[in-house]
């Protein structure tokens, strides 16, 4: 009987779906699709024929398949590639015309909308499948001149600059996933802050998959002008499922002259179960150009969910001067994989990255740390800071580090290094002689572990990311 | 192609005399090769550096005939006079000579092996190529308890009569239990714009300890690929050194199977590269059973418009608990068009170990040069002094003294 009551807290927390009935376009990845998303969402003609592009250029190229997480082949005709709560056909004006029951589909997932809006100063822009809920202190926003909506509605009401940006950092020629989600991409977040304008609030987006075999493509545009600066969260979980639902994000950040981006990822998706059986695929590109000189761009993420993660979140450091970051905690466990990393492409002179990478593995689990640092022949003086740290539990589990390094600059340095090992056995004895039992000692450990990483997310996040750390971990020791 | 290498074949089996069963392997090797082709960029062990491609630009037309009955004349000046060594004579591709003076001859057996192992992967196609045209396989075995008493020396030696043509050569050792040998590779090559594609396989029986070395200094055009398997039973100790940097273009390939426990493999190397050569190094290290050691490091001073490239793995198989695995890769590029890559790469499966990697390329420090400036010493040679400890670095875990010494000599660094 205990047994049964430890087994349903261990599941997954946040494993539930609303029934509100979906109005979906036919199953199916083709031309009548696209024209039938494109119309729906009333897009320009330009945006239609941009779309219709990708998907010329999707027929021609292949699904990589050189990752270390391998998986069964989706059929891309039997997805559903738009759907949307029917009762969003007329978007509500404020908070009080939303859905009942998604407003308790929120509140379960601990983000009560009319709570935060009062009492965090954050304002969201709370994405329910595949079109955009409510969004918040517009008002306060817009009084400093930021844009910060949905990108449907910025396609309507800022067609020049979403034309100008829009595939500018990943364009609809990359690889396959990327050039699919340009295809069929159906909403997610547009932020333009305007020439020297410090956004005054962080920005967030709670993203949520509902809807049975919906793959989401969201599409996310952030464009930090000159002298500006916004950081940026972005918090998921998902329904439990059955079957692998796939989603393939794409995400542009574009810094100009002197502009500093943060974006800050907690990625909690439906991991499967124990025994590996569903679970989110989580193939995203996330590409973040520094255009301007002394722009920087700074990626952080906690990756605990998802069957499988693929993504490199990365930074191409074209202005002289500028910066790119990268903090990352990745944790697998039961049958989880991950192959996450980033890519550095210096180009311009004087440019700095710095990369770390904390890769936590347990349970039946495979973990791949793989990267890129190239630093191009024009890129003089630029320097490169490597660390990835791999941490294994049990010996089930595996974890991989692949970085690619290349130099062709004399005047750049750069350093890489990386550790794999257990937690120690003294460490664990220390603790427990402390009084802490095996499974918070090792909770605190492994958060000394991230804290690097930890640190750099914004308050409102570090602390949940803190919690869910120890969530991921629970019972892979012992 | 593809007729080349069936008529060349043809002609080359003709003029042998291979046993019915060494012509069905080296076929089979063949009809491998000819699936695959040489190795490119799309291969992921060769993306840094694509042989077909250079194989294509360097020399364009390969022949892969190769005349064995040619009797070549050798120099005796050529041979280390530093040193008594035992010596092996390879000249195009041929063993000229076999010569144990030093040794008690009913301690080794010297024998040509009728069956080869076949290349098990398809990534390294070159393994065909070499098992399909390489002559007659020497095999030899050191017996249980027996050291050698003086080094070998294997002089690798081509002379003008190759040009454009693919030389196989291929030899293997087998250490018996408590068995040691030490053994120096020189290269010295005479001819221009060859393919030149060695294959050595080592086997080390318990207790067995190895020590390779091998020097490529004198400076030519042929293009290199260099492979050398190392299996490794209880206790074994394996060290290879490399020194890299005369040929063009030289790929070396050093494979550790760790199979027993207590077994250990080092792996030290330089490259040491001007114009426009392209060398690589890759290591491979597995790690199947407990208690296993293994150690790398490689150094790289790159001038002009050189490349060079390394790629080091470390596996470490579930069963191989308390794997201690450590790899470090350092480079100073020393030219604007100087490249340097590297790819080390950890694959482990086992949570008991100790394994890390580090790389780092980068100038000469500023602070160093201006220190030894300001001590008297002009530019040039403050920058030759810094070198030269840079790599006397790798030089100095060269366990055995005597070849320290003569090695030291030889490559010029003090």
């Amino acid at each position: 009987m205990r047994d049964k009551q430890i087994e349903d807290l261990k599941d997954y927390k946040y494993g539930f779906s609303t029934d509100i009935e979906s109005f979906k376009a036919p199953k199916g990845l083709n031309e009548e699709v696209i024209r039938f998303i494109s119309n729906v969402k009333k897009e320009p003609d330009w945006l239609l024929q941009w779309r219709l592009k990708a998907f010329e250029r999707l027929k021609v190229i292949k699904e990589p398949d050189w990752q270390k997480p391998k998986y069964p082949k989706i059929d891309y005709q039997d997805l559903y590639y738009y759907s949307a709560p029917k009762s969003f056909k007329e978007k509500p004006k404020n908070l009080e015309d939303l859905d009942p029951k998604l407003l308790e589909t929120y509140k379960k997932l601990g983000i009560p909308l009319q709570e935060q809006k009062r009492l965090n100063g954050i304002a969201v822009d709370a994405v329910f499948d595949s079109v955009s809920v409510a969004t918040t202190f517009k008002d306060t926003l817009t009084e400093k001149g930021i844009i910060f909506c949905s990108i449907s509605e910025a396609i309507q009401k800022h067609p020049d600059l979403v034309k100008k940006y829009l595939g500018s950092v990943i364009p609809i020629t990359d690889h396959f996933f990327a050039t699919l989600n340009s295809a069929v991409f159906t909403d997610g977040s547009f932020v333009y802050i305007p020439p020297n304008v410090k956004c005054p609030m962080e920005l967030s987006t709670y993203f949520r998959i509902n809807a049975s075999d919906t793959g989401q493509f969201e599409r996310t545009l952030i464009i930090a002008d000159k002298g500006s600066y916004v950081s940026y969260l972005e918090g998921c979980t998902a329904p439990m499922r059955d079957e692998n639902q796939l989603h393939a994000a794409n995400v542009e950040l574009i810094a100009l002259e002197d502009a500093e981006i943060k974006y800050s990822t907690v990625q909690n998706w439906y991991p499967g179960d124990k025994d590996g059986k569903g679970g989110i695929y989580n193939f995203v590109t996330k590409r973040g150009l520094c255009k301007g000189t002394n722009s920087k761009i700074s990626w952080t993420q906690v990756e605990t969910g998802s069957a499988i993660t693929w993504k490199y979140p990365s930074c191409i450091l074209k202005g002289d001067n500028s910066i790119g970051e990268f903090y990352s905690i990745a944790i697998t466990n039961n049958h989880q994989k991950a192959d996450t990393g980033t890519k550095m492409i210096h180009l311009g002179k004087n440019t700095k990255s710095k990369i770390i990478s904390k890769g936590i593995s347990a349970g039946k689990s495979d973990m791949t740390y793989r990267g890129l640092v190239d630093i191009s022949k024009n890129a003089s003086n630029s320097t490169n800071y490597t660390q990835c740290d791999s941490l294994l539990m049990g010996n089930k589990c595996g974890a991989h580090t692949v970085p690619y390094i290349k130099n062709k600059n004399s005047n750049s340095n750069i350093a890489h290094e990386a550790t794999t090992s257990k937690i120690s056995e003294d460490q664990l004895h220390y603790c427990q002689q402390r009084g802490l039992n095996q499974e918070e000692a090792v909770g605190l450990i492994v958060n000394g572990f991230c804290k690097e990483v930890l640190q750099q997310l914004p308050m409102e996040f570090a602390v949940e990311a803190q919690k869910l750390v120890g969530i991921s971990l629970e019972g892979s020791v012992g | 192609m593809e007729q080349k290498l069936k008529t060349d074949f043809d002609k080359f089996i003709s003029m042998s005399n291979f046993s019915n069963q060494e012509i069905k392997l080296k076929k089979e090797a063949l009809d491998n090769f000819l699936k695959n082709g040489f190795p490119s960029r799309k291969l992921e062990n060769w993306k840094f550096s694509d042989i077909k491609q250079i194989i294509q630009k360097n020399i364009g037309e390969l022949t892969f005939y190769n005349d064995y009955n040619i009797k070549n004349e050798i120099n005796d000046e050529i041979f280390i006079k530093e040193i008594e060594h035992n010596k092996i004579v390879i000249v195009n591709g041929k063993v000229e000579r076999l010569s144990f003076e030093y040794e008690e001859s009913n301690k080794i057996n010297l024998t040509t092996l009728e069956n080869f192992n076949q290349n098990p992967n398809d990534d390294n196609s070159l393994l065909s190529l070499n098992n399909s045209f390489s002559n007659k396989i020497h095999n030899i075995l050191v017996k249980k308890n027996y050291s050698f008493k003086k080094p070998l020396i294997i002089y690798q030696i081509t002379n003008e009569k190759v040009s454009n043509t693919n030389i196989n050569f291929q030899l293997k050792f087998e250490l018996e239990e408590n068995s040691s040998i030490k053994i120096i590779n020189l290269s010295d090559d005479n001819s221009e714009k060859n393919f030149i594609n060695n294959l050595f396989n080592f086997n080390l029986g318990k207790n067995a300890i190895l020590k390779n070395y091998k020097i490529d200094k004198k400076s030519n055009t042929n293009i290199k690929y260099d492979y050398s398997s190392i299996n490794q039973k209880e206790n074994s100790i394996s060290e290879t050194f490399i020194f890299s940097s005369g040929s063009d273009y030289k790929k070396n390939e050093v494979s550790c199977n760790l199979e027993g426990q207590y077994s250990s493999a080092f792996i030290n190397g330089i490259h040491l590269l001007s114009k426009n050569k392209h060398h690589e190094i890759r290591t491979n290290t597995n790690h199947l059973y407990e208690n296993t050691k293994s150690y790398q490091l490689i150094k790289s001073v790159i001038d002009d418009s050189s490349k060079s490239v390394y790629q080091g793995k470390i596996y470490v198989d579930s069963k191989a608990q308390k794997t201690d695995g450590y790899q470090l890769s350092k480079a100073v590029l020393l030219n604007e068009q100087a490249e340097f890559n590297a790819k080390p790469e950890l694959e482990i499966y086992a949570d008991d170990v100790k394994c890390s990697h580090g790389s780092a390329s980068g100038s000469l420090d500023e602070d160093s040069i201006f220190y030894l400036m300001s001590r008297g010493l002009d530019k040039k040679t403050a920058k030759e002094l810094l070198i030269n400890g840079f790599l006397l670095d790798v030089v100095e875990k060269i366990t055995d003294e005597e070849i320290k010494k003569l090695l030291k000599n030889m490559i010029g660094l003090n």
